[in-house]
């Protein structure tokens, strides 16, 4: 008897062992084929789009000589797929070629940028959904009434306003008109000198050093860009809220729990939403992916010095290196929260793990 | 009709319709009708109408030319009774641009939509009815392209076509077919099982005129709907690449350009880039309302929530 248990024991563990080895072979395979992609399109941006890459180059006034020499040095009379595994391989190395604008490795660039975007596209996120969170709640109890259609509406304009537009009028009124925040950039230069940066995350940098004016300055500086992404973020993460709260408050362990004589606010918020709170999760980490993105235009009316900025100051100067090492980065992000919110998922909800 | 008693309404929802084209009308008056409920819907029906109307008849409507301002007296004026909306830095009418512009925008969203949806349905219907490994390699591809940040891709696209109002279009459609497709494909395997399905075979149907007969016809309402409500985000994209000066080129009457330019005066002459923004806010505003009106009233599925 024992024996037999035994084996079917082992089978099922087989099983579980097969299926989970299974999931993390698609889950690898899945991060490959998206991420050479990626690298596809870039390079087909880069190398097939313009009609001749190197006169884009050296431009167009060049000797005869210097262009088909660069030719030569970049690899361009190679057959499109030995350039591009030459292209893979730098970008899987880090290099993604010289930035024509700063004559620095775009990557060494982006790695000085990057932290000023994150932490703009952070606190847009927290800011989000701080908000965003209770008034999907609250639209999705009281369904139908004024709070609901407010909500909505608040939404609606979200999903419908032109960021740098909003951005533009914000710096009028809250900064020019009103005084109440700083205006673009992100730190005063009266600390240039004084504030030394650590991790790059200025309001993080702040604290470490103990320094509360600057803490004071960068707060003001990122309040407003970072309010304006949030808003985004919120109206987003408040739809969501609202359907997914609506989902979970039409289930029968809600009646249930009503049935038992528990208060609504246990359970709204100790039940409905700590179920709805796993489809969320994924929500949040594509909102601020979203944010990532919409820091290009943000940056630009707010003078961020972060990724946006650089990007879109390199597509100014046809610095074609930059603008796709910054789109890489950016992609990359991209896919990488996609999966981590895919993993989330499963790790929260017991209901898609293996068995 | 032989029973004359009937009262329109009850012509047009009656159970036993006697002909196609009645059961048609029928079923295009309960849409109607769940849609008109929604006033939201109905406001964003009206907006988008308008904006039909006013690109329609820029000419008639447009008090002043767009492109030849009076440089000399007219710079940058406040509204007033000549210039409702005031004037920009050339001297130039703002709502005679915003008139002229509608006209841009609908030509984006149109272009758009006309390149994006046919890619997107054939792929997902063609993955959907295939299946096997045509579906895991046209869903990988399109999994692939959902994963990406579009507004910077199409920004690289348009930095590599070259600025311009065409190759801001293709970049455009180019990022935006992907959710298309995955919506035709979960169309079509919701039908592609069904008993009628299974008869147009029977009856000798090839797999192209299954797809193309019998399932894409289906999918077509969703996918309206998915499109309309993808319209703001269309809008607002061309409005951003018109804002780093990658769209529309000087002097076309474009609204996100004509934020661009009237950022330098936005301290002082604020309604320069003040009212362009805002038509922007009014059509992504009016294609939401829309899109959401139409999902309800289309969806007899959920029962109309």
């Amino acid at each position: 008897m024992s024996t037999m248990e035994n084996q079917t024991s082992a089978r099922r563990a087989n099983k579980r062992a097969s299926a989970i080895l299974k999931a993390v072979a698609s889950f690898v395979v899945i991060v490959a084929t998206t991420y050479l992609g990626l690298l596809a399109v870039t390079f087909f941006i880069g190398r097939v789009v313009p009609i001749d890459p190197v006169l884009a180059i050296v431009g167009d006034r060049a000797p005869a000589h210097v262009v088909e020499r660069t030719r030569e040095e970049m690899g361009f009379n190679l057959p499109y797929y030995h350039q591009f595994y030459l292209y893979v391989k730098g970008v899987l190395s880090g290099d993604f070629g010289t930035s024509v604008l700063t004559t620095n490795p775009v990557m060494a660039d982006i790695r000085r940028v990057f932290p000023a975007t994150m932490e703009l596209a952070t606190v847009g996120t927290i800011i989000g959904a701080a908000l965003g969170i209770p008034l999907g709640v609250l639209a999705a109890v009281k369904r139908g009434s004024l709070a609901d259609q407010v909500v909505r509406i608040i939404g609606l304009i979200g999903y419908s306003v032109p960021i740098f537009w909003l951005g533009l009028l914000a710096l009028l009124v809250f900064y020019a008109r009103l005084g109440w925040t700083a205006g673009p950039g992100r730190i005063d230069v009266v600390f240039e000198y004084t504030f030394t940066p650590i991790t790059g995350f200025y309001l993080l940098d702040a604290v470490l050093n103990r320094d509360w004016a600057a803490f004071k300055d960068i707060f003001a500086h990122i309040i407003l860009p970072a309010s304006l992404l949030g808003y985004f973020s919120l109206a987003y993460i408040s739809r969501m809220t609202r359907s997914f709260m609506l989902n979970e408050l039409s289930q029968e362990y809600i009646v249930a729990a009503r049935a038992k004589g528990l208060s609504e606010t246990r359970i709204i918020w100790g039940h409905a939403l700590r179920n709805a709170a796993v489809p969320l999760v994924t929500v949040i980490a594509l909102s601020y992916a979203g944010l990532l993105e919409g820091s290009v235009l943000t940056e630009t009316v707010f003078a961020w010095p972060g990724l946006g900025l650089y990007i879109t100051n390199s597509l100014q100067n046809a610095d074609m290196n930059a603008v796709l090492g910054g789109t890489i980065v950016i992609g990359s992000v991209f896919i990488a929260l996609n999966l981590l919110s895919d993993l989330l998922y499963r790790l929260l909800d017991p209901r898609t793990r293996i068995r | 009709m032989s029973d004359t008693t009937m009262t329109r309404r009850e012509w047009l929802l009656t159970d036993r319709p006697q002909s196609r084209l009645q059961a048609r009308l029928g079923r295009a008056y309960l849409t109607w009708s769940r849609f008109a409920a929604n006033k939201l819907a109905v406001i964003g029906l009206g907006i988008i109408l308008l904006l039909l109307f006013v690109a329609a008849f820029a000419p008639l409507l447009a008090p002043h030319s767009p492109y030849i301002g009076d440089l000399k007296n007219a710079r940058l004026l406040s509204p007033s009774a000549t210039n409702w909306l005031g004037t920009d830095d050339q001297g130039r009418d703002i709502l005679s641009r915003l008139i002229y512009g509608s006209r841009l925008t609908l030509q984006v969203i149109v272009l758009v939509a006309i390149i994006a949806a046919p890619i997107g349905l054939l792929v997902g219907t063609a993955a959907g009815y295939a299946g096997g490994w045509v579906d895991a390699v046209l869903m990988r591809i399109t999994d692939i392209f959902l994963a990406f940040p579009k507004l910077v891709l199409a920004l690289a696209f348009v930095a590599a076509l070259g600025p311009g109002i065409e190759n801001a279009i293709i970049a455009i459609a180019l990022t935006s077919w992907p959710p298309y497709a995955r919506i035709a494909r979960a169309e079509t395997l919701t039908v592609r099982n069904s008993d009628y399905i299974a008869a147009v075979k029977l009856m000798g149907a090839s797999p192209m005129r299954i797809v193309l007969r019998h399932i894409m016809p289906l999918c077509i309402s969703s996918l309206i709907v998915r499109v309309t409500l993808d319209m703001a985000g269309i809008i607002l994209t061309a409005a951003g690449l018109g804002f780093l000066g990658l769209g529309a080129q000087p002097p076309l009457p474009e609204w996100g350009a004509m934020i661009a330019s009237g950022r330098r005066f936005i301290l002082d002459q604020w309604w320069v880039a003040a009212a362009p923004g805002a038509a922007i806010l009014i059509v992504s505003l009016g294609f939401n309302l829309l899109g959401d009106g139409l999902r309800d009233a289309l969806d007899t599925r959920s029962g109309g929530q």
